[in-house]
């Protein structure tokens, strides 16, 4: 057999293939890190801009103002009352918030949770010497760059990027914007390159985690991390297509004049369209949502495992309950494809169905239950070490339980009814993926960062963007439940001025729960929030980028002192990641070993002579 | 560094890595398909009376073109077992059959999507409906000429062929018998295109589609015969497996003809 | 090609050659079964059974039929190993999922049709 080791070491490749067109999956997953972290900060600034027309509706954005109206034109940004240029238009507010949406979950969060911290840790966690498919790993990179692009190019095109929502419902979608191609065609190929870019990443892990476990690693000794991306490599791979057969669908409609979501009879500003008609814009919805929901797993899935991963290094126990966990994780899985119309109680679709799908989401929720429960049993009894990735990953629990207990009245069909579309849905979603799956995220930033450059990142400066990021986060979506029960709608660029009760006129009703101070008052405590939000983020990106050099070096390959196998190499990893291809002997959480000289005993570690019960030293 | 079971297969699963991986692939496409076939069936159940076509499409030249493809099958299965038995001479004129018969594929297909775009629908003033073909030669600005046409009562008679023995005529119609667009832009003359009726849409996307993966499995099939036969000499086992990846999209490629072909065409 | 020090490896090479001439027999034997499927298709659509609902179901109870030729023989499903054909069931099971709960969403007795 050709010896492909010894040819490899004779060359080192050069910049552009080391760096850019690597098969590496280390480096793709750094590639997918920092892009997916840009697109974050994106997507974040979007954010402030929306938050800002609310709470200051008609005026406008401060110093921005010039810059704005360079890149959007002067149909979306005018001047206010007194001269000022920067004000946002309705249609730029709604760009904005199609956008943010769209790149925070498909361009920031799973490219981080799924592409950055899968790539980099899965092949470590089972022995691997990298993805089964290397150059597949690189092209889904690429697709995923591609597809950003596209998406950041949208904004200056004429009539500007998509406004018809991240969830881009017909008719509006096709009929909204009459430029051709529009902001709407862009996101559509922008989301088939991301489709497809998720599409193999998801062959791939899925393949890489069946054929190259290492010697040993039978399934139930694999790492909670590596099951979680393992799923939700499932869930990409079989709900990801409809949503393109869709994007498809809604791409002839846009720009081959078909009418697949059209109704018969579609009337826009007065004027019938001059379509074939007998389309259904409900299809499109069904379709979208078929996605839609196995993709909120799809974001809180890695964020569950890396937070597992944590608590078990950092109580130095063995998670409570591995065994219910790993099962509740493919009972999401496989309970998630057949929830999707809970996001369409609201469509007219008869009480037989509305009850199954009422009923699948009741079902859901227990499983989700499980994870959570055990997580907080893992920390009964235990000598929890509160590091940085540990502050985050306590945090994550109460944080994800908000989230997840909020949507229960969602899940109801009766109770969906008064709160579908309001701002109390947004605070439901946000609490999940934000002060739960973002501060997940960041737990694995600071736990894992160690492995890549031998430092830690400055601990002090982790605390207070903890505790800044913790409390800011909170003062941001906790007032949406409210805004949202007093009846504050989506999407309202004006922030529910129009709305505000005392505003009523003989022609416009007020919805009588927006009082001043829900619309006045909160919205502003909100925007402020997150202008604090966005500079506790400061203390976090200098520290990120300065301990890559400057950190407390580890003098360690394993500073927490893990026992998972990606801890077991070199710092940082090489090319083939192992010198020798590891044998695993043991359970992923062997912390606190009865009779044993150190408090955890690595995967690879060898059995030691004693005595055992039935032969069978791993405990689950 | 070398991935472990590329080629051999690992003991507990019994596979090699591109066998998952080209089945977790066609799972995805299974959903693909899955997904239009279902909107297929949307449509057509939502359909108003009288709007959903029946017999449309060419059944004889869709059933040619589902031969070639069975065909095709057969033979991409048989270069392999070719190969197996190390024969690679066989495995190569098998393999080209495939791919000759990959090509008359698309060439019968490009036939009939021409046929849709030569085949006009026109609304007259009197309220009748004038369908068929056209003839590019003769007609001009002001007027339409058909080759081969009939004109009917409504556009519901339009959804049965034309019964068994009427025999379609050359029509012309001045433009100025022809209805007039509600939105101003133009007459009312439509081709037989995506855009003309929910039916023609789902048809062109389904067999698009198909189409594409027909062009990129061949272009798979050609390079893996063509340029790469090569490997065969360096690493025969690598080669086999190829082959029978590549060997599963097709087939995969046919399954979903089989039931475009009556779907579309027959039903 | 690189020899392996397998004292059988000529007894391994006849049977594997012998049972792919087999196999080619059974692709043979399934190829002609399709053909002819395809021309009981095209004949039953034709064919008056009373409701277009019969046709329908013939036709693909006719696909199904050929789809599972294809898919047991030509991919080898029928003796595949457990891990593809899991996969497979449920990716299935899926489209199934969406194919009946979007119809039935869509299609309920207690759906109000606006007149139009």
């Amino acid at each position: 057999m050709q010896d492909a080791s010894l040819a490899h070491d004779a060359h080192e490749p050069g910049f552009w293939r080391k760096y850019v067109f690597s098969t590496d999956h280390k480096v793709i997953g750094m590639q997918y890190g920092i892009t997916a972290l840009l697109f974050m900060f994106f997507g974040f600034c979007l954010m402030l801009l929306m938050r800002w027309q609310i709470a200051n509706s008609g005026q406008a954005v401060p110093f921005l103002g010039k810059l704005l109206l360079k890149i959007h034109g002067p149909d979306m940004i005018s001047a206010d009352k007194s001269g000022a240029l920067g004000v946002i238009s309705s249609d730029l507010y709604n760009s904005y918030g199609a956008m943010h949406g769209t790149i925070m979950v498909f361009l920031a969060i799973v490219p981080l949770a799924f592409g950055a911290f899968g790539n980099f840790v899965t092949p470590l966690q089972i022995g691997a010497p990298d993805m089964t498919f290397p150059r597949i790993n690189m092209a889904s990179y690429q697709f995923y760059f591609m597809g950003g692009i596209i998406m950041l190019a949208s904004f200056f095109i004429p009539g500007g990027a998509a406004k018809a929502g991240w969830t881009s419902y017909s008719p509006l979608a096709t009929v909204g914007d009459m430029h051709r191609p529009d902001g709407q065609t862009f996101w559509i190929i922008g989301m088939v390159c991301l489709i497809n870019s998720s599409l193999l990443g998801a062959v791939n892990f899925i393949t890489t985690i069946i054929q190259l476990r290492a010697k040993g690693l039978n399934w139930f000794r694999l790492p909670f991390f590596v099951w979680a991306q393992f799923v939700t490599a499932f869930l990409l791979l079989l709900a990801f297509p409809p949503l393109e057969a869709a994007g498809v669908l809604q791409l002839a409609d846009n720009l081959l004049g078909t009418s697949f979501f059209l109704p018969t009879g579609l009337v826009v500003s007065g004027t019938a369209v001059h379509i074939s008609g007998g389309g259904s814009p409900l299809l499109w919805q069904h379709l979208f949502w078929f996605l839609g929901h196995p993709e909120v797993y799809v974001l809180i899935l890695p964020a569950m495992g890396i937070v597992t991963e944590i608590i078990a290094n950092n109580t130095r126990k063995p998670i409570w309950g591995y065994r219910s966990m790993v099962y509740s994780a493919m009972g999401i899985g496989f309970l998630s494809f057949i929830v999707w119309a809970h996001h369409m109680y609201l469509t007219g679709m008869g009480t037989r169905i509305a009850t199954f799908f009422q009923t699948t989401t009741m079902m859901i929720s227990i499983p989700s239950v499980i994870i959570l429960t055990s997580l907080f049993i893992s920390l009964w009894g235990a000598s929890i070490r509160f590091t940085v990735p540990m502050l985050f990953a306590l945090a994550f629990l109460p944080m994800f339980g908000i989230g997840g207990l909020t949507g229960l009245p969602l899940g109801f069909n009766v109770s969906d009814i008064y709160l579908h579309d309001t701002y109390y849905v947004i605070a439901h979603f946000h609490y999940i993926v934000a002060p739960g799956t973002i501060f997940g995220l960041f737990a694995g930033i600071y736990y894992w960062f160690p492995k890549i450059t031998g430092r830690f990142m400055n601990d002090f400066w982790g605390r207070v963007h903890f505790g800044l990021s913790f409390i800011f986060m909170n003062c941001i979506f906790l007032p949406m439940f409210f805004q949202g029960m007093a009846g504050m709608s989506r999407r309202m660029y004006d922030g529910g001025l129009t709305y505000e009760a005392q505003q009523a006129t003989a022609t416009q009703a007020g919805i009588p729960g927006l009082s001043h101070f829900v619309v006045h008052d909160l919205n502003h405590f909100i925007f402020w929030a997150a202008i604090c939000l966005g500079l506790s983020q400061i203390p976090f990106i200098i520290n990120f980028f300065w301990s890559i050099d400057h950190g407390k070096q580890t003098h360690s390959d394993n500073p927490w002192d893990a026992t998972t196998l990606e801890w077991q190499t070199p710092t940082p990893p090489p090319h083939g990641n192992f010198t020798k291809a590891p044998e695993v002997f043991r359970g992923p959480y062997e912390y606190s070993l009865p009779g044993q000289a150190r408090d955890f005993t690595p995967q690879n570690e060898p059995d030691q002579p004693e005595p055992l019960t039935h032969g069978n030293p791993v405990r689950s | 560094m070398e991935i472990p079971y590329a080629v051999k297969p690992r003991p507990d699963t019994g596979l090699y890595n591109s066998k998952i991986g080209i089945w977790l692939f066609l799972a995805s496409e299974v959903m693909l398909f899955g997904a239009l076939f279902s909107s297929y069936i949307l449509l057509r159940v939502n359909a108003e009376p009288g709007t959903w076509p029946h017999h449309l499409l060419n059944v004889p030249l869709g059933a040619t073109n589902t031969i070639v493809l069975i065909l095709s099958s057969v033979t991409v299965v048989f270069s392999w077992a070719a190969l197996k038995m190390n024969q690679f001479h066989l495995y190569k004129i098998f393999q080209g059959i495939t791919l000759l018969c990959a090509l008359t594929f698309l060439g019968i297909k490009s036939f009939e999507y021409r046929d849709k775009f030569n085949h006009f629908e026109i609304q007259l003033k009197n309220g009748k409906v004038a369908d068929g073909h056209i003839n590019r030669a003769k007609t001009t600005q002001d007027l339409f000429v058909f080759e081969a046409a009939r004109e009917v009562a409504s556009h519901a008679d339009l959804m049965e062929p034309p019964a068994a023995g009427v025999r379609l005529e050359e029509l012309s119609i001045p433009m100025t018998d022809i209805k007039d667009r509600a939105d101003g832009k133009g007459k009312e003359i439509e081709n037989y295109g995506p855009w003309h009726s929910s039916y023609l849409a789902i048809y062109f996307v389904l067999t698009g589609l198909h189409a594409l993966h027909v062009v990129g499995g061949a272009i798979v099939i050609f390079v893996i015969w063509g340029p790469l036969a090569k490997v065969w000499k360096q690493d025969p086992e690598r080669y086999v497996n190829r082959v029978e990846v590549s060997g599963l999209f097709w087939h995969f490629v046919d399954l979903v003809w089989i039931f475009l072909f009556p779907v579309l065409y027959l039903l | 090609m690189r020899e392996h020090s397998n004292p059988h490896a000529a007894a391994d090479a006849g049977h594997a050659v012998a049972e792919a001439k087999r196999h080619m027999v059974t692709y043979a034997i399934i190829g002609v079964a399709l053909m002819i499927g395809t021309a009981m298709t095209v004949w039953a659509s034709y064919a008056d059974f009373g409701s277009r609902k019969i046709n329908i179901v013939v036709a693909l109870a006719i696909a199904t039929t050929k789809g599972s030729l294809v898919a047991g023989f030509f991919m080898h499903l029928i003796s595949e190993k457990k891990m593809i054909y899991s996969v497979m069931a449920c990716t299935v099971f899926f489209f199934a999922a969406l194919m009946f709960l979007t119809l039935w969403s869509m299609h309920a007795p207690n759906i109000v049709h606006t007149p139009h």
